[in-house]
């Protein structure tokens, strides 16, 4: 299930959209341990109840997100693709994965280290504050999708 | 009786469309399953006559004898002689009776009504589509007439979201459609199974990578009211103007000559000043709540 992985290089913290205008030194903190990972067609990036240990940033590719209930077919809810984020459970407490994110092409994620991300936004808050401001959007405008899909407004 | 050789139609006025007010006997002859609650449905005058011309957008009114009659955008192709052709989901008793019926049967047909896109305005810009389920149809003569004046206009775009990949209507076009390097159609699902390897997600979200200059571009919106709501948000968003935006609308139309208030939707009857209308003039009714 691990998938390929190497150091990032600092270059892929400049790739990212999410990451665009943080301080340097900030970004130097929270890639501690980053990882610059390649994943296969089927392999899984987030397992639902595993811990969440780390943020993945995607980079190439297209991950799907997915529900699976008791005696009824695995459900895609949403794809991501470049310049997408995967996941914040990192961020809430107890830190455990709600949904499986599987690779649907081959993938490339620059991932961060969910401990690193913690401590680091706890030592500098107004370094925090931005980029809880950059994640915000991203849970709001899935949120509101979610309550769209839950609508089914082409269904009727 | 022809409705084109009979330009008031069988009991039209002097300012009403052909076929306004009687519906013209006409035979189903193609029925086309496009998915387990709609069908497409190609109709010919039974007296062999000739249909009069319609512009991308516009509809008619669909009667099932016995049953009753209901608005259907024209979703063909309007440089195509010989027939119309509309595409119906069963949603009601009227829709399901005309989804239910087959090759051979009649139905009346009173139109086309209505404004429909405004397809020479684009001349010289980029056009954006984005449509959402069953919006695609109204859409799709649209597509054929910028298609087949491609020259004219620059960048063109498509977005089309359907609630599973079973819903997606017009498949074997489409993939046509996709495989074109002069258009870039994205389609896009609500939910789907392991079997579908295309995106998943709201129109919404693919808004953000579309390619089009902001200034020169018009768009083109058709679906659920609340999907175009947000659809035309996120392009003002990227910088599009709200006179640059079009939406087709839908309310319960009636006579379909503005005259019943049936559709009325403020100052408008959906189904004479509509059912294309401008972002513009809906965006502060959208704010009214039950309007």
């Amino acid at each position: 299930m691990r998938a390929s992985a190497r150091p990032a290089a600092p270059a892929l913290f400049t790739d990212h959209p999410f990451l665009h205008g943080f301080d340097p030194g900030f970004l130097s903190e929270i890639g501690e341990g980053a990882e610059d990972r390649s994943w296969e067609p089927g392999e899984f990036l987030l397992r639902e109840g595993a811990e969440a240990d780390w943020f993945h940033l995607l980079l190439h590719g297209k991950v799907a997100l997915e529900l699976e209930a008791y005696e009824k077919p695995r459900l895609t809810i949403q794809t991501l693709g470049p310049g997408d984020v995967l996941g914040w459970s990192w961020l809430v407490p107890p830190h455990h994965w709600q949904l499986d994110a599987r690779a649907v092409k081959p993938t490339r994620t620059l991932s961060l280290r969910a401990e690193v991300l913690r401590r680091v936004l706890e030592r500098r808050p107004a370094d925090a504050y931005r980029f809880l401001l950059r994640l915000l959007p991203v849970i709001a405008t899935r949120v509101q999708n979610a309550r769209l899909q839950i609508l089914d407004v082409h269904g009727v | 009786m022809s409705m084109a050789s009979d330009p008031l139609g069988p009991t039209g006025g002097e300012s009403s469309p052909p076929g306004a007010f009687a519906p013209v006997p006409c035979v189903v002859v193609r029925r086309s399953v496009e998915s387990s609650d709609t069908v497409t449905l190609a109709l010919r005058p039974a007296d062999g006559g000739d249909f009069p011309p319609f512009s991308a957008g516009q509809f008619n009114m669909l009667y099932r004898f016995g049953v009753g009659e209901v608005a259907v955008s024209l979703s063909g192709d309007p440089a195509a002689a010989g027939e119309r052709v509309h595409t119906v989901r069963a949603a009601g008793k009227v829709s399901s009776a005309i989804v239910g019926v087959s090759v051979g049967d009649v139905l009346g047909v009173r139109g086309p009504f209505g404004a429909g896109w405004p397809i020479d305005e684009t001349e010289g810009r980029d056009v954006v589509v984005v449509v959402g389920g069953l919006g695609i149809a109204p859409v799709r003569p649209a597509l054929y007439e910028l298609l087949r004046q491609r020259d004219r206009f620059g960048r063109l775009e498509v977005i089309y979201g359907a609630r599973t990949p079973a819903d997606i209507l017009y498949y074997a076009e489409l993939q046509r459609w996709r495989s074109r390097h002069d258009l870039r159609f994205q389609t896009t699902v609500d939910a789907a199974g392991r079997d579908w390897y295309g995106d998943v997600g709201l129109v919404t979200d693919r808004i953000p990578d579309l390619r089009f200059d902001p200034t020169q571009t018009v768009a083109f919106l058709c679906g659920p009211e609340v999907m175009m709501r947000r659809s035309a948000q996120s392009l003002e968003a990227r910088g599009l103007r709200s006179d640059a935006i079009f939406v087709s609308m839908e309310r319960n139309m009636k006579c379909a000559l503005g005259q019943c208030g049936h559709c009325q939707f403020g100052a408008s009857f959906i189904c004479r000043d509509g059912p294309v209308l401008c972002y513009a003039d809906v965006k502060p009714r959208w704010n009214v709540r039950e309007l």
